[in-house]
């Protein structure tokens, strides 16, 4: 008797979850969650705090908020920072000062703990949405965030 | 001659079969060497070190501040409560008392991280008998978790949110209406659930009396979380050590008696509506104040150990720190609860079914670099 009112029970306990899936499936267009990426790379929108990459913003003149203080160097938990550092004279007190070459990033390194941009005294660098980082060749993810012929800000002091 | 007595004539010989390393009903690459009659399981050996980074070795390189995102990738459904367990006991060698309001988001914060878990658990569990739907349903209330960690942490699944003495930054300005959204979304779904897998015949028949753990058993292989306290054996660490928030809010430690497959999944079923439970004490009374207790640049521990636990979403976490006064620790140890509940498998799937070790597994919610480090 008890293996009919297994398939019995069986039965209706099926259909009780069918109950649940069809009640979204009569509703299929209510409260729909799926994205349609990459079509809607236009209007795809990342929250603001989100961890891409990390990029060094310029202003329109070329010119960062870099020192070259290397704190990001020394945060970064796996060396995906490299700081290239020079000595250069400064016009207005004439003394040697410490300035930025290159601030290489190994974007293939990062584990995205955001240490370095906790690390920086003038918020030179900072987290950017970019999400879309396949490429063909490694290389490609070594990146120099510091554009060519750009310079530190005036007054800026670590 | 009977049945009986040709079956007793035919000798069956034991063999050896590989369940993973890549095996889809295995979560990760976790091998079990397992010796087998006909379909009977005679002995289960795991073999791991398949996915080991030598995380506790890579810690002895490392700052104090640097060790912390490292553990985000021990059990990665868990990574905030793990960041939480390393960052309370470099809290407790330097002697700092976070604030208020790093308590409570932090407790928060970790309640979502056991929600999304469970549900993540939830989905794979009924995949792995045989139910796809449980999976989509699942995925489609856990995004909604992850949407909060991206809003306020930046990820969402290695968040790195928590440093010693605080949090990295504060919360998003949207942080309390997402949860507070999210919190109502899901009282409505958790119903959905039980209708869906639950009360199913064909799910009690499958995991009803598999798998049993003893309460003795339990507490002789230093099993914890859900698992332990399926089988009766009361050890949430939030209620016996609180930590963080955990002294404020009132909340019910889940017990089971059964001890089975059935009784471990109902612990987590219910440990949902605890979670939501707590969010929902905390939430609309977040204190004001600092989010960073102020850290020298270079954190020097004093010479001596630190230990610390936690609850994580598969159990007992512990942070043990040997410090010789430098700024790096000495050696750094972890006792994960996924390598202690992994040690009783062997010990209760003698003699079942194939079938069954697989339920067993689910049940365990085992997350395999958690137990490989
Ligand atoms: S985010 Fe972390 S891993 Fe990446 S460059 Fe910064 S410090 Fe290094
Ligand atoms: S990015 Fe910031 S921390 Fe790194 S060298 Fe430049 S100023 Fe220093």
């Amino acid at each position: 008797m008890s293996y009919f009112s297994d398939i019995y029970k069986g039965i209706k306990t099926l259909l009780t979850g069918m109950s649940v899936t069809g009640g979204y499936f009569l509703h299929a267009r209510k409260g729909a969650i799926t994205q349609e990426y990459p079509d809607n790379r236009e209007t795809l929108k990342m929250f603001d705090r989100f961890r891409g990459e990390v990029v060094m913003p310029h202003n329109a003149d070329n010119r960062h908020y870099c020192t070259g203080c290397q704190s990001c160097e020394i945060a970064c938990p796996n060396g995906s920072i490299e700081i290239i550092w020079d000595r250069a004279v400064d016009p207005a007190t004439g003394k040697k000062k410490k300035k930025i070459d290159k601030h290489i990033y190994h974007l293939s390194m990062c584990t995205m703990c955001g240490l370095c941009i906790e690390a920086c005294p003038t918020d030179a660098i900072v987290w950017a949405p970019n999400f879309e980082n396949s490429v063909y060749d490694r290389s490609a993810l070594t990146k120099v965030l510091n554009q060519p012929g750009s310079s530190v800000l005036d007054g800026i002091e670590d | 001659m009977t049945d009986q007595q040709v079956q007793n004539k035919i000798k069956t010989e034991e063999y050896f079969i590989n369940m993973g390393p890549q095996h889809p009903a295995a979560h990760g690459v976790l091998r079990l060497i397992l010796t087998i009659d006909g379909e009977i399981i005679k002995n289960v050996e795991p073999d791991l070190g398949y996915i080991h980074r030598s995380i506790e070795k890579m810690c002895e390189r490392d700052s104090y501040q640097q060790i912390v995102h490292l553990t985000d990738r021990m059990d990665y459904l868990s990574s905030h409560i793990n960041n939480e367990a390393v960052c309370l006991t470099v809290e407790k060698g330097l002697e700092i008392e976070v604030s208020d309001r790093v308590k409570v988001i932090r407790t928060i914060i970790a309640e979502l991280t056991r929600i999304a878990s469970h549900c993540l658990w939830w989905g794979v569990m009924g995949m792995d008998l045989g139910a796809l739907t449980t999976y989509f349903y699942a995925f489609r209330d856990r995004e909604m978790i992850n949407d909060i960690f991206e809003e306020t942490c930046g990820a969402r699944l290695t968040m790195n949110y928590n440093i010693p003495g605080g949090l990295m930054f504060d919360i998003h300005p949207n942080f309390v209406k997402r949860t507070k959204d999210f919190i109502t979304h899901f009282k409505t779904k958790i119903p959905e659930y039980n209708l869906l897998l639950t009360d199913n015949v064909i799910f009690h028949k499958r995991t009803k009396g598999v798998g049993i753990i003893t309460k003795e058993d339990a507490i002789s292989f230093g099993v914890s979380g859900p698992v332990a306290r399926g089988s009766g054996f009361s050890s949430d660490v939030r209620k016996h050590h609180p930590y963080s928030a955990y002294d404020r809010v009132d909340f019910k430690e889940i017990l089971f008696t059964e001890g089975d497959t059935f009784a471990r999944y109902q612990v987590r079923m219910m440990e949902l509506w605890e979670s939501v439970s707590i969010i929902e004490q905390l939430i609309d009374n977040i204190p004001e104040g600092e989010t960073k207790t102020a850290t020298k640049a270079v954190i020097k521990l004093p010479k001596g150990e630190f230990y610390q636990r936690v609850e994580t979403a598969r159990g007992e976490l512990g942070v043990y720190i040997n410090s010789t006064g430098n700024k790096n620790p000495y050696r750094v140890k972890f006792r994960s609860p996924g390598f202690s509940n992994l040690s009783i498998l062997n010990h209760i799937s003698k003699d079942v079914m194939i079938a069954d070790l697989v339920a067993t597994m689910a049940s365990f919610d085992f997350v395999i670099p958690d137990i490989d480090r």
